[in-house]
């Protein structure tokens, strides 16, 4: 493989924001112009990298690329990317949700309608491209500086973009509660990961950030109980975990539609995929040492999660804590450590990105007509907005775990999983199902069935074109996965290979 | 006898001294309008000087010039170009200040302190030492108070000279203690002293804890930091801006100097980084703590530069080649960030005539790549990534690992997190908050040409050093590597 692709892939958006940054200030259809294309080539690119890696049977790390980056005795740093099954899927994602993102930013000229970003959008898009450069860079990095690099890349554009373009009620509040708590976690893992670096230089007599190298460290068993709990815990504040998932319902609200997207779709994923690289595939003694700690947190954060859920009024907040439930099944699939569990949270981390990101758009583009998010202020939707509502009931469907869609595909190793591992979590678990087709099936009734309420009449519009190309191509992805399974499972399966191997085979 | 390796070692200070007189000579002669141009000259000067030193002043193999006063090794002349580097810059931003742009002596003064911190980096020998420190410091009593008759700046002025002169009186107590102990002024010879045990470790911790008063002033660790906002916030803000960049670099290069060379061998080392570490971690807290309500730019920035100088401290209680080289490297990325950072303040209130932060308030829509640069000064303080103070931030953590300070750099980075609060919230100001009443649009602040070169320069070295961090801390590792 000559062809540099993942670094193609990763640097398409900073030099798409240096681009837009460089535009004079007025222009801002070619801002959301070089936008939309540079989301377009790194869609189409990431997709290429998945289908290859899906084609030809790929196992392990593959378009692997590396250059050393500083070497200087005791301190070694290589830009070395690769993906292997687990991320490639999450790569792809960041290209689907960069691609919807743009399009439903892109802004509506109807004087009635406030939607997509109309204040500086040079600036948006800038700090939005900024933040999927920390992403896809931390999907692709296997080494550790670099991932931790790309990782605090992605923590501190979100403030920008939710405190200036968010809403205006609760940005200020949730944009600093945000970067304090993704800050606080990255740091606690800093200090786990320098402590792991100097440990593997001492064992093996060769100081590296390799993570690839860092596997075969040999670290004690102690050294591995002691040191687990920070760095798991630290990258899974970004994923979501109770109880560090405060942050999150409250900076999805007060973001701005996109970025929701992003938030809620990519960037939990990315704490759950360096909790996992880090915490788990480094530090394996330690994984199941604490595995009933991690267990129990996603246990709660699962059915409490969907609970909250459940009493919301406003939409948004909804749609946050399912996202808080939904991420807790990714951490209990990791918690059991085994082959099914582990398949099913790659799975799960694909199949919410995408519904999550659907279902944030629609919450967005009915915000952006009715001016109100209280879901008994709303209904009728369906009459001016059919093609989200139907986009939305897929999304909903996914939510529910219902097969034939992606959803179901995730949710059911992951139960299954559990069960070999605890049965009565299991069972419990299994409660926030009903408890999410409850939320569910009200939310669809009340706001997109019924009748639309009489103060909403004449100042609601149908979504625009661009939206509805960014409703199919997410609603593609679900049903896809649904209906043909054979495109991601046995690709992730053999990530979870590898992870197992890490584990010492189960 | 002159030799050609002696000529080179002071190569970067006879052509300051060069260009000092130059600039003394030429200002007289140009109109009063025009007299700004100094600055022009003063800079390029000193760019031709950095060219010129890297062409034929580079050091080889580590060697004592001048008789033993002047150590020649790449731990000097790195900072020297850090120092000339800075000096530059500043002259830029000073050309536009109204009141002191104007005046040749300013940068006379500016070159002259400039010397005397060149010859920080390189004094090898206690008296030398103590003269180039008071040559630094003299020139900046004097443009700390420059502008006669405005109080703010005369109490900075009066101020910084009353703790200077306090804390250097310290500092040549301790000196002469040591000379009184060893019988040598020369650090190198000292060192050999102590490796074969001829000198007393009481003694020379309590030496130590003297010179530590004049060097802590310089660098402004707590407790010695108490001017530091005061005089940061009535000085011209270039100079403030020189002072809490250079001036704090010059002392750190004296300190490691000092502790690294002169004070070595485990047994005392042992005492001495504990004592840091915890100077540190209080300097780490106060500074930070401190910098949260502040509600004026320049006293934040003052603030915020205790805090640093707590983190640099982290390398040096290191003690190791990494910890040496993270010194160095984080004093290059926060010299390069906080002279953006307050080159920012300067074109702001050069316009508007305001340092309070809710003054801020619209400037992304008044000039949108002023606040830009904002943004990026701001978080490369904080420690975000891809600019230097997070690649910084992490080497200097590295080396307080690494040497098994692990408390130290859990404080370090609770730290960071009331870092963060702070510093995003003055870029809300910037980039949420609108003016009241009025359309900002029809503010601009346009940026005049040295500031727009300065500014323009100093961004691109803030992300050049965050992103291709390998030849920077290359060469903080060849100055590291001449300390051991």
């Amino acid at each position: 493989m000559n062809f540099p692709v993942l670094s193609v892939i990763t640097f398409t958006p900073i030099v798409a924001a240096l681009i837009i940054l460089l535009l004079p200030p007025q222009r801002k259809n070619e801002a959301r112009a070089v936008a939309l294309a540079a989301a377009t080539f790194a869609l189409l690119l990431s997709l290429w990298v998945y289908l290859q890696y899906l084609t030809q049977h790929m196992t392990g790390y593959q378009f692997v690329e590396k250059y050393t980056w500083l070497n200087i005795s005791p301190l070694v740093i290589s830009l070395h990317f690769g993906v292997d099954g687990i991320s490639a899927p999450l790569v792809l994602l960041t290209g689907v949700v960069m691609f919807t993102g743009v399009l439903i930013s892109w802004g509506d000229d109807n004087p009635h309608v406030m939607a997509g970003i109309q204040d500086r959008p040079r600036e948006f898009f800038a700090f939005l491209f900024i933040l999927a450069w920390g992403v896809l860079g931390v999907f692709v990095s296997l080494d550790l500086f670099m991932l931790f690099f790309f990782y605090e890349i992605a923590v501190f554009p979100m403030y920008l973009l939710i405190v200036i373009w968010g809403w205006n009620v609760t940005r200020e509040y949730a944009a600093m509660k945000l970067t304090l708590y993704l800050f606080i976690g990255s740091v606690v893992s800093l200090v786990g990961v320098l402590v792991m670096y100097w440990a593997h230089a001492q064992n093996t007599g060769v100081p590296t950030f390799d993570m690839i190298a860092m596997e075969g460290a040999g670290f004690s068993v102690p050294f591995q109980i002691i040191w687990f709990l920070p760095v798991f815990l630290g990258f899974a504040v970004l994923g979501g975990i109770w109880p560090f998932h405060n942050w999150s319902p409250d900076g999805h609200v007060a973001a701005p539609t996109a970025v929701s997207m992003f938030h809620a779709g990519v960037l939990m994923k990315l704490g759950a995929f360096a909790a996992l690289r880090v915490g788990i595939m480094l530090l394996p003694e330690g994984a199941k040492y604490w595995s009933w700690l991690i267990m129990l947190f996603a246990a709660i954060a699962v059915v409490y999660g969907a609970y909250i859920a459940f009493v919301q009024m406003d939409f948004k907040y909804m749609v946050g804590f399912s996202s808080v439930s939904h991420m807790g099944l990714v951490m209990l699939g990791f918690s059991t450590l085994n082959r099914e569990g582990l398949l099913g949270s790659g799975l799960q981390m694909f199949s919410h990105g995408v519904m999550t990101a659907l279902f944030f758009a629609v919450v967005g583009m009915i915000y952006d007509r009715a001016h109100t998010r209280q879901i008994p202020e709303l209904g009728g939707m369906n009459k001016v907005m059919p093609f989200a509502t139907i986009g939305f009931i897929i999304g909903g469907l996914v939510s529910m775990g219902m097969p034939l869609f992606s959803g179901f595909i995730a949710e059911f190793p992951i139960f299954m999983g559990v069960w070999g591992r605890q049965w009565l979590v299991a069972v419990i678990c299994s409660i926030s199902i009903i408890i999410t087709a409850g939320y569910i099936m009200r939310n669809i009734r009340q706001v997109f069935f019924g009748e639309l309420p009489e103060n909403l009449h004449g100042h609601m519009s149908d979504i625009t074109v661009l939206d509805k190309v960014a409703i199919t191509t997410l609603c593609l992805f679900m049903v896809g996965i649904g209906l043909f399974p054979r495109f991601m499972v046995p690709m992730v399966a053999t990530g979870v290979e590898n992870i197992l191997r890490l584990l010492g085979g189960q | 006898m002159f030799t050609s390796t002696m000529f080179a070692s002071i190569l970067p200070e006879i052509l300051i001294l060069i260009l000092g007189m130059l600039v003394l000579i030429v200002e007289p002669f140009w109109k009063e309008e025009k007299r700004r141009n100094v600055g022009w000259l003063t800079a390029g000067g000193l760019l031709a000087t950095m060219v010129i030193s890297l062409l034929f002043g580079q050091p080889g193999q580590p060697t004592a010039t001048l008789g033993g006063m002047i150590r020649f090794d790449w731990l000097g002349f790195f900072f020297k170009l850090l120092f000339m580097f800075a000096g530059a810059a500043t002259a830029l931003l000073l050309m536009d200040n109204e009141k002191v742009g104007r005046r040749g002596e300013a940068y006379v003064l500016l070159l002259a302190s400039l010397l005397g911190m060149n010859l920080m980096a390189v004094s090898s020998n206690l008296v030398m030492l103590y003269l180039a420190i008071e040559t630094t410091s003299i020139p900046l009593y004097v443009l700390a108070g420059f502008m006669v008759g405005d109080n703010k700046s005369v109490e900075a002025g009066f101020k910084y000279l009353l703790y200077g002169v306090l804390t250097s009186t310290f500092m040549l107590y301790g000196f002469s203690l040591v000379f009184g102990f060893s019988g040598t002024a020369d650090l190198y010879q000292l060192a050999e002293m102590f490796k074969v045990g001829e000198l007393s470790l009481v003694a020379a911790f309590a030496v130590l804890a003297l010179i530590l008063v004049g060097i802590g002033f310089k660098v402004s660790i707590v407790p010695f930091h108490f001017w530091a906002p005061d005089v940061y916030e009535g000085a011209p803000t270039p100079i403030a801006g020189f002072l809490s960049t250079a001036s704090k670099a010059a002392g750190f290069a004296v300190l490691v100097r000092l502790f690294f060379v002169a004070f070595p061998g485990r047994d005392l080392a042992s005492s001495w980084t504990i004592a840091l570490a915890i100077l540190s971690a209080v300097t780490m807290t106060v500074g930070n703590l401190l910098a949260l309500p502040q509600t004026n730019i320049k006293r934040l920035l003052a603030f915020s530069s205790v805090a640093h100088a707590g983190y640099v401290l982290i390398g040096v209680v290191a003690f190791s080649k990494l910890g040496a080289a993270s010194v160095v490297f984080y004093l290059a990325a926060y010299i390069v960030t906080n002279l953006l950072a307050f080159g920012v303040a300067m074109a702001f209130s050069k316009v508007t005539g305001f340092e309070d932060l809710k003054d801020y308030a619209g400037m992304s829509r008044r000039n949108p790549a002023l606040a830009l640069m904002m943004l990026a000064a701001f978080l490369s303080l904080t420690g975000m990534p891809p600019f230097g103070g997070f690649v910084a931030k992490v080497i200097v953590f590295a080396a307080g690992v690494q040497a098994g300070y692990v408390w130290l750099v859990v404080v370090g980075i609770i730290n960071s997190m009331i870092g963060v609060y702070y510093y995003l919230n003055a870029l809300k100001y910037v980039y949420l908050y609108r003016m009241p009443n009025e359309d900002e649009e029809n503010h601009p602040v346009p940026l005049t040409r040295p500031y727009a070169i300065a500014l323009a320069i100093l961004a691109i070295g803030v992300v050049l050093i965050g992103v291709v961090f390998a030849p920077w801390f290359g060469w903080s590792d060849a100055a590291a590597m001449n300390l051991f």
